[in-house]
């Protein structure tokens, strides 16, 4: 930038001559009306408005001139400025508009289009649900308990009360591992996931509160309702003053959760060695809510019209299991439950057979995706 | 246990509309499940009437013989005029009294009976047979009642009971006392509190001197043992109708008056009988454990070898019967007995339950002593069966019977009287498990708080105070008691937990599926797998009694169950399949020893778990993957992408990604992977290497042993590995200062892996570089043969500061330097 000069004569000073000032202008005027588009305006904004414009430097030499001079130049310079600036904001909206109304509809595409290039695939059904009934019981302050599935049988039946020639013990059509020999190894799939039971008394601090999903194995051959490896979900609490009270409540949260609101529950009077007194679990049937019983012109495929479905069993922990867990059972009570997932799935998702839980066609599981 | 309602309600004053439906309901809820209501003679509808046979004509000419019958229906035709009816039964004669069904009656099945012409005459209606009626399967013939049993004209259906509902309940196996009818008709009178007549309730009178001795050997397996005759019994009498009928509703094949009464008495009272022909007994009865290898032929008409464990009855001349089990068929009750000793005993539950599986025999009579009968129940039920016999067979009743009985008294259980509802959560009234504990018939003394209670003789399965508790509760009603949520104090799910689950929602993210094999396996797999001889995946555990004996393996790898299931996918005409399954793999421990059996009556010690644990196999948890097809679909966009063995490696990286734990990769030679394509991976747990698995291109062998697509590709590592790998993360700091990127190519040895390249531009690069990626692989004739170029793009920043041209060159020299030193390379250009 020049100093100031005092001597100076403005008129001397050729950018700032009025003519030339004029001639910038319309110059920057009629470059304006001449661009086309969006981009062509951004080229003449650089040319004529910019730092480096023509106008831009002429306002630089204001500086210089004397101070009589300045104001005169000033509001020239400044008026060609304005005005530009003005043009610039004008063909701007014009041109946006114009933008607006034709480029942006010449640039359409067809958004249907599909864009699957990268399959997406699906976590089984069986897992999610097992997600969703578990956490269930995690937002009631319950943790999740882990145990093996080849399991000693001291923890799958001796722990459980199961006496050794009690009928209860064959009715669980249990899977026996071998000997390194050929002969008895005292492991077994396990029949149910109550061994956790046993597990989780052991390795935790009392009160116990947890659930256990996992898998279990019986010697059922696969048909559309029964398959040898299927799943459940056990539920402990061990605390002092528990009562058959909080298993209900804690079932009907389950429901509620898994099912919708308001369906009822409904113990019945059951035998489970490791539980006494012990109850199956039924839910009213969510499809016919009851009004197929005794209505053949409306059968129910979901309750088989008898109203109810059963979900699982449950009661209070024999006082037995306690004390094979090292728990006393003058101090402590408690209660667990199992809860088929198979079943809750098959109800909860209408899944009619279970060769397609286990067959693993990605049709099936695809329908799912990886949260449900 | 089958309970026709029109026999229950001989025991119970239950009000008559109560419906079957309603006590089917409310007995299913008090632990007795209902499972069906067969409704038998619901579908069966008049005129059945009772007849008599006034003339019959032998019709002749036709294949059978065939008889035209004119029969005495009285009013009930409406006209009074004999009904001519065409029969081609023969077991009767002009004078007997029949069952007609008339013109527009229907009976079970559908069948429905009008008048038609048939062999030349004109028949209205039906002389019937008792499968015909439903009362029970007899093809012999039609029925002939005896005399005066109803008035000719009369109703048959009310009077032959042909409708009748018979509830089907699956009596637990606690609940031994409701394999009878008198238990089931006592849990229901206290259900509808009505009054219950006990049918074990007979007068005995005390015997007239010893009856046929009996002997018990051991008290501990048989503690009761009561024989008693009768004598003179008419072999030829029939059963009679009524007790037919009841038999067959409740599932027992009538067989003879004598085998009947003796079933019929164990349904009535739960107490299984033994009809023995007296002469054929040789000897005292002697209740005895076998001598192994006995010889036995039982009633089955199977000649079985006796196991010392099992209780036999016995004369002089050996075994006659597997006590509980069956009898043996040399003193069946014949055709020609009219001597016959009923024989009534209670014998050890455990021993009975152990006998039938050992024989694999399983009779009306083990269900019920290993569930548990009335201890004291033998002479009721004995001296009910003679009864029986006397009055219906002409027997006289010996007044000398034989009563052995080394029971010993029950002691009682102290409970307190408000424990049922401090177990149910209710604060049931006073008196209420007095009133409920007497209605299944405990004794029960009162003691302030304290209950004495004395369970009764048919109730061996009520032992603790629990056990009390849920007789109190099921009559209550579960439906009374109240909802109270639960509230624990839990932590959420560990790390292990919540990875497990991002790991499966990675892999579905990225297009695999996930399926849920079976853990089934057999050498075969394991061969197809390709694996060496000694290879550990080859040591299996192995099932005593495999489902399928093909399969009798438990799986060591999760990979045949994956590659069965791709199959099993191709198959069904899916060509771009990605699977994955997470589970558990057996791993037995060398030298593993049989697992003990601890004691229940206390905790077990640390080192009696830890016996435990040993015996079980290792049972990591892995997670596998195998893809075919596409892996990014060909489309409107372009061309599609095929799944390689880099897909496969590249599960394990975004699996070691969602854990935050480095992968190193690395070339390896494992089966059953292709020898060129396979990558060993491995984590740093506490600065050790760690291999979690093996990922890459399967094996050609492989691929064809379980027939899967040409270039499956396949993973599978240990996540338990992995998880244990973790380490907190800190945060980054992010810098705001700008980045200098550098570009740099470099050419290699074509045998050097880039891993090896990158983690040495890594290193070299020091603190500044923020990150290095291959962005491109060159082989040709600009680098020469056997060489590769691999260009890098690495981005350095700092923290603090703008870096300079120089620092970054610098920190790019660095890298270089340390990739020439590792690996040979040489700067490009």
């Amino acid at each position: 930038m020049s100093a100031p000069n005092n001597s100076f004569d403005p008129v001397e000073v050729t950018p700032l001559h009025p003519d030339e000032v004029a001639r910038m202008r319309e110059e920057a005027l009629a470059a304006i009306e001449a661009a086309a588009d969006l981009a062509e305006l951004k080229e003449v904004r650089l040319a004529h408005a910019s730092d480096r414009s023509p106008l831009a430097l002429a306002n630089r030499e204001i500086g210089a001139l004397p101070p009589a001079a300045k104001a005169d130049a000033g509001k020239r310079v400044g008026g060609a400025r304005r005005d530009v600036g003005q043009a610039l904001k004008a063909r701007q909206a014009v041109l946006e508009t114009e933008r607006d109304e034709r480029v942006l509809v010449e640039e359409r595409v067809d958004v249907t289009l599909p864009w699957d290039r990268t399959p997406r695939g699906a976590r089984h059904p069986l897992t999610t649900v097992a997600e969703r009934m578990t956490d269930v019981f995690v937002g009631m302050g319950f943790e999740v308990a882990e145990g093996p599935e080849i399991e000693a049988e001291w923890f799958n039946f001796d722990a459980l009360n199961f006496q050794p020639d009690h009928p209860a013990r064959s009715m669980q059509d249990t899977f026996f591992v071998e000997g390194p020999d050929g002969g008895e190894s005292g492991l077994v799939m396990r029949t149910h996931t109550s061994p956790v039971q046993i597990r989780a008394l052991l390795s935790r601090e009392l009160p116990v509160y947890v659930v256990a999903p996992g898998k279990t194995f019986r010697t059922d051959e696969l048909d559309a309702t029964h398959s040898p490896v299927f799943h459940q979900l056990e539920g402990l609490v061990v605390d002092k003053g528990i009562t058959l009270a909080h298993l209900r409540g804690a079932i009907d949260a389950f429901v509620e959760s898994v099912f919708g609101e308001g369906l009822k529950t409904r113990f019945r009077a059951s035998y489970f060695p490791f539980t006494e007194p012990s109850a199956e679990v039924d839910i009213e049937c969510f499809v016919c809510r009851g009004a197929s019983v005794g209505n053949p012109d409306e059968p129910c495929r979901t309750c088989s019209s008898e109203g109810w479905i059963e979900i699982g069993g449950c009661g209070v922990v024999n006082p037995r299991v306690l004390t094979a867990a090292g728990v006393d059972p003058e101090v402590y009570s408690g209660w667990a439950f199992g809860l088929g997932i198979e079943r809750t799935l098959m109800f909860a998702h209408g899944v009619r057979d279970m060769h397609d839980m286990v067959e693993g066609d990605i049709r099936f599981t695809s329908a799912f995706g990886s949260e449900n | 246990m089958r309970v026709p309602l029109t026999w229950l309600r001989e025991y119970v004053e239950l009000p008559a509309d109560v419906s079957a439906r309603d006590l089917a309901s409310r007995l299913t809820l008090a632990g007795l499940e209902v499972e069906t209501v067969d409704e038998l003679g619901s579908d069966l509808t008049g005129p059945i009437v009772f007849g008599r046979v006034l003339e019959i004509e032998e019709l002749t000419g036709f294949k059978k013989p065939i008889r035209y019958c004119r029969v005495d229906v009285g009013q009930a035709n409406g006209s009074g005029e004999p009904q001519e009816i065409v029969c081609g039964a023969r077991n009767f004669a002009e004078g007997d009294l029949v069952v007609v069904s008339l013109p527009g009656a229907e009976l079970p099945g559908g069948f429905k009976i009008g008048a038609r012409k048939t062999y030349g005459k004109m028949s209205a209606g039906m002389i019937c047979s008792a499968t015909e009626l439903g009362l029970w399967e007899d093809h012999t013939g039609i029925v002939v009642l005896p005399e005066g049993f109803a008035e000719t004209g009369t109703d048959a259906i009310a009077i032959l009971g042909l409708r009748e509902d018979v509830l089907d309940i699956a009596v637990t196996p606690d609940r031994g006392y409701a394999l009878s009818m008198r238990g089931v008709a006592r849990d229901v009178a206290a259900l509808y509190g009505a009054e219950f007549r006990d049918p074990a309730d007979v007068t005995v009178a005390v015997p007239a001197g010893a009856g046929h001795p009996g002997v018990i050997d051991d008290a501990e397996r048989c503690d009761r043992l009561v024989l008693r005759g009768a004598t003179g019994f008419d072999p030829e009498a029939p059963t009679p109708l009524w007790m037919k009928r009841r038999l067959h509703q409740s599932g027992v094949r009538p067989v003879s008056l004598a085998v009947d009464v003796t079933n019929y008495v164990m349904l009535e009272l739960g107490q299984p009988l033994h009809a023995w022909d007296r002469e054929k007994v040789d000897g005292p009865i002697r209740v005895r454990q076998a001598e192994a290898g006995e010889k036995l032929e039982t009633l089955d008409h199977v000649q079985r070898s006796l196991d010392a464990d099992d209780i036999v009855i016995a004369d002089d001349s050996g075994a006659q019967a597997i006590a509980g089990v069956m009898g043996g068929l040399h003193t069946e009750i014949g055709l020609s007995s009219s001597e016959v000793l009923v024989e009534a005993a209670h014998f050890d539950a455990m021993s009975i339950a152990r006998a039938s599986r050992r024989h694999q025999l399983s009779s009306e009579a083990s269900r019920r002593f290993e569930r548990g009968i009335d201890s004291a129940g033998q002479l009721a039920a004995a001296t009910r069966a003679v009864e029986l016999l006397a009055e219906l067979g002409g027997a006289s009743v010996e007044p000398a019977y034989t009563i052995v009985d080394r029971s010993k008294a029950r002691e009682p259980i102290v409970v307190r009287a408000s424990h049922a509802g401090s177990v149910a959560g209710v604060d049931y009234p006073e008196g209420t498990s007095e009133r409920w504990l007497r209605a299944i018939g405990c004794a029960v003394e009162a003691d302030g708080e304290l209950l004495k209670v004395t369970p009764p003789t048919w109730r061996s399965d009520i032992t603790d105070p629990n056990d009390l508790a849920e007789e109190i509760i099921r009559f209550e009603g579960y439906e009374n008691i109240p909802s109270i949520r639960p509230s624990g104090s839990g932590r959420g799910l560990t790390s292990g937990q919540r990875l497990r689950r991002a790991v499966g929602r990675v892999l579905a993210d990225t297009g695999h599926n996930e399926v849920l094999s079976y853990p089934f396996t057999s050498e075969r797999d394991l061969d197809g797998l390709q694996l060496a001889a000694g290879d550990p995946r080859r040591t299996a555990l192995r099932l005593a009694n495999p489902l399928n004996e093909e399969e009798p393996l438990l799986r060591t790898t999760l990979l045949p169950g994956l590659f069965k299931a791709l199959a099993r996918n191709v198959g069904r005409g899916m060509t771009d399949v990605a699977l994955f399954e997470t589970g558990l793999v057996y791993r037995p421990r060398p030298g593993a020893t049989r697992a003990p059996i601890l004691p229940v009556d206390r905790g077990p010690g640390a080192e009696e778990l830890a016996l435990l644990d040993a015996a079980l196999p290792e049972q990591p948890r892995r997670v596998g993957v195998v893809v075919t097809g596409d892996a990014e679909r060909a489309g409107w966009w372009g061309e599609g992408r095929a799944a390689t063995w880099a897909d496969a490696v590249q599960a394990a990286r975004d699996i070691a990604r969602v854990a935050g734990v480095g992968l190193e990769v690395e070339a390896d030679t494992h089966a059953p992977w292709h020898p060129g394509r396979c990558a060993a991976l491995y984590v740093r747990v506490e600065g050790e290497r760690v291999l979690v698995g093996h990922a890459g291109e399967l094996h050609p062998r492989v691929v064809k042993a379980f027939g899967l697509p040409d270039r499956t590709a396949a993973m599978e590592i240990d996540l338990d590995r992995v998880e244990s790998a973790r380490a907190d993360t800190p945060a980054p700091v992010v810098s705001t200062y700008p980045v200098a990127t550098q570009d740099v190519a470099l050419v290699v040895d074509a045998s050097v892996p880039v891993g090896e390249i990158s983690a040495a531009l890594a290193e070299g690069a020091g603190p500044l570089l923020e990150s290095v990626r291959l962005f491109d692989v060159y082989t040709g004739e600009q680098v020469g043969e056997g060489r590769k170029s691999v260009a890098f793009a690495l981005r350095f920043r700092a923290g603090d500061r703008t870096l300079t041209a120089e620092e970054a060159g610098a920190a790019r020299d660095a890298a270089v330097a340390l990739a020439t030193e590792r690996t040979g390379a040489v700067l490009r250009g």
